[in-house]
């Protein structure tokens, strides 16, 4: 990768990542992996789904990302499907992986356990 | 594609179940059935959307509707009209206080949330392992506009326009700290992010590194261009292995795309950075301390002056910095200071990330603007106390802090209230307790941490919180006498005044702030020999209550040491000389006859 040269450089680079991102249109996933992520099993859920949504041939990006702060319903991920707003779900076990796959990311139907933001984003 | 779903959803936080939330979520399952509707339309339970005084909050898919403060009959409006004739039932919109006009989206009502994320912008939603994920998020843009557009004294201003004072919990002004370090004129100048995260309970920092790390980069980068200082290094526990991880990635990273090392982002500017592990000593978040430890000597700190501005790392000017101070760094310069000035009270801007922790329901880590209650933090946002038990004192500022009660709940949690009431921000620790805790063990708790801590270099600190944990111990095992809360006070006051660093200075805060708020507690250890909260063991015995004993002998059963006695159908008695107050008696007991006194 070339390095950076100007800040109108990096003005570019952001929109063609941006770009790509949207041009994707793939269903991603992430699954909030800090240390009190994974103090709560969510590497465990992180591979859950990785292996589960290649076994049910669901194409998705699965990615690892620093924790949300809701260390009280950990472990936390986020459901982005193409088009739509991110959802996150909270309390994850493996069952309720299997729900989120099952009704969320085959069907657009949310399941019990939604964590709303509850906070002003300023960007 | 096919006509979207319908789908409603209903807060479950803990308000909204308060105001017959639950009844909402019931009835409109009901009327959905009524309809025959409820194979078409989904309604599930969520978390809180953080609107909790317009509870209960309902949310319909898609159109991202909210109605607030819906009622369990306005379950029937909203299915016969929104679901059914997709007419938005008007009257259940939360109406603007100052336009007076309803706001309808999600969106709309985003400003009207307690919670505001500066610092937490980007934790747990972009891939910090991709640094292309945080230039899609705006990272290294202030950075770009402070190299080709402005001065360092320019960026230095805005800084200290904007009012931020440093989130690791002195309070000074962060502008004001650049501006020192500018003006000491050298030929090497050194910027360090302070990571050494301490306070039991706190956690923002690495939550920030490891969800974030390309803020607290770039963010020093920017420090030195303004203090002209080429190089950084960040301070790190070595117990945080994932932060640090992920901080070695994005500075990779960061080297490979030209935003730090040699000519960043083509202007010729040159600042490269690099991390120095900590052991996980307490003392080390005091920045002589650190400066030593990084040198490679003891982490015992120095007094000030000379300060690090003056002569720090390598004797050189340096300026330390927090990891939350740095994160809102970016945002200050995109958006200007105005911006971030208009959060906040009159002399604590922007937001504060705490850590809530204890016996509240929702423990994590919130950000709110500065001048929030602790009643709102802990009601609202913390979901209140856990078992619906009753609020006794939340600890802010960890070991160094103070606690507040009840009186506090209204007050506007900001540096100097924080310090009026005794307390202190702190790095933003907020450890919540509830009826049964016993505040003369909190702050033996605290002081466990203090002297376990203590570098041992100056005597006040070292023999002095020796000294004063003795005496809380004693207290709380019974052999406590009155005079023993002047000492206690008297005590508190010399190691306060003769330490050397803040470590010690600030270790009595605990004892002293539980001493005047929960004097009474004090008291009753002292002089009756009892435990008020009935967590201090030697101080406690548990009793039968010979009018509720049936004689089941269930108690008697499960007793491992063989303490209580009794005939069959006839009231038993405990042996306090033989009872190891284990209190399984008491949780078999079905008929309330034990009880603790």
């Amino acid at each position: 990768m070339s390095t950076i040269k100007s800040p109108a450089d990096l003005k570019k680079r952001k929109a063609e990542f941006l770009e790509k991102m949207n041009r994707k249109e793939k269903i991603r996933v992430r699954v909030h992996l800090g240390t009190s992520g994974q103090a709560s099993g969510a590497k465990e859920i992180f591979d859950f789904i990785r292996l589960e949504l290649e076994k049910r041939n669901i194409e998705a990006n699965v990615i690892s990302t620093g924790d949300l702060g809701y260390s009280f319903a950990e472990p936390t991920l986020e459901v982005t499907l193409p088009g739509k707003n991110p959802v996150v779900y909270g309390n994850v076990d493996k069952l309720k992986a299997d729900e989120i796959i099952e009704k969320y990311i085959k069907n657009g139907e949310y399941v019990d356990g939604i964590l709303p933001v509850n906070y002003q984003v300023i960007n | 594609m096919a006509k979207e779903k319908m789908q409603i959803m209903v807060c479950g936080g803990t308000t909204c179940s308060g105001k017959h939330g639950e009844m909402v979520y019931d009835n409109l399952k009901l009327e959905l059935e009524a309809n025959a509707l409820e194979n078409e339309v989904n309604v599930v339970r969520t978390g809180c959307f953080g609107l909790c005084k317009s509870g209960p909050v309902v949310k319909v898919m898609p159109g991202e509707v909210i109605y607030t403060g819906v009622k369990p009959d306005d379950a029937k409006d909203i299915v016969s009209s929104h679901i059914m004739k997709g007419k938005i039932v008007e009257r259940l919109l939360f109406t603007d206080p100052e336009s007076k006009k309803p706001l309808t989206t999600e969106k709309d009502l985003s400003s009207q949330k307690k919670q505001i994320r500066i610092v937490l912008r980007n934790c747990g939603i972009i891939d910090p392992e991709n640094i292309d994920e945080a230039i899609a998020r705006d990272a290294y843009e202030a950075l770009g506009k402070v190299l080709t557009e402005m001065k360092p004294l320019d960026v230095i201003k805005i800084i200290k326009d904007s009012g931020l004072r440093g989130r690791g919990g002195g309070g000074f002004s962060t502008g004001l700290k650049w501006e020192i370090a500018y003006k000491n004129k050298a030929d090497e100048k050194y910027v360090v992010c302070n990571a050494d995260e301490g306070d039991p309970g706190a956690f923002m920092d690495r939550s920030v590194l490891e969800g974030d790390p390309h803020a607290v980069l770039e963010a020093m980068a920017i420090c030195g261009y303004s203090i002209e200082a080429h190089k950084g290094l960040i301070y790190i526990r070595a117990e945080y292995p994932l932060a640090v991880a992920r901080l070695k990635t994005a500075i990779k990273q960061a080297r490979e795309y030209g935003l730090l090392g040699k000519n960043i982002i083509g202007t010729g500017f040159d600042f490269d950075i690099d991390i120095r592990y900590g052991a996980g000593a307490f003392v080390c978040g005091e920045e002589t301390a650190l400066i030593h430890s990084m040198e490679g000597l003891r982490g015992e700190p120095t007094v000030k002056p000379p300060f690090p501005a003056e002569a720090g790392f390598m004797g050189k000017p340096t300026n330390v910095n927090n990891v939350e101070t740095f994160a809102c760094i970016s945002p200050i310069i995109l958006k200007g200071s105005e911006w971030f000035a208009s959060i906040g009270t009159a002399k604590s801007k922007g937001t504060k990330v705490f850590a809530l922790a204890g016996k509240i329901n929702n423990v994590g880590l919130i950000e709110v603007p500065m001048g929030t209650t602790l009643r709102e933090v802990i009601y609202e946002i913390g979901g209140g106390i856990r078992n619906g038990k009753k609020f006794k004192a939340a600890q802010t500022g960890g070991p160094s802090g103070g606690c507040l009660t009840e009186k506090h709940l209204d007050t506007p949690i900001d540096f100097d209230n924080l310090i009026a009431a005794g307390s202190m921000m702190g790095s933003g620790g907020l450890i919540v307790m509830d009826e049964d805790d016993c505040m003369v063990s909190v702050a033996k708790f605290f002081l466990d941490f203090t002297v376990e801590e203590s570098c041992g270099k100056c005597a006040p600190c070292r023999i002095g919180n020796k000294r004063l944990h003795e005496l809380l111990e004693h207290i709380t095992k019974g052999k406590g006498v009155p005079a023993d809360l002047v000492r206690l006070k008297n005590m508190c006051h010399v190691i306060k005044d003769t330490s050397l660093c803040g470590l010690g200075q600030s270790s009595p805060n605990p004892v002293l702030s539980t001493l005047e708020n929960f004097r009474e507690e004090y008291e009753a250890h002292v002089t009756t020999k009892k435990c008020p909260a009935g967590q201090c063991k030697d101080l406690m015995e548990y009793f039968i209550i010979e009018g509720n004993c049936v004689g089941c002998t269930a108690c008697a059963r499960v007793c491992p040491v063989g303490a209580i006695t009794g005939e069959r159908k006839e009231p038993h008695v405990i042996n306090p000389a033989i009872c190891i107050k284990c209190g399984a008696c008491m949780e078999k007991c079905k008929f309330d006859a034990i009880i603790i006194r």
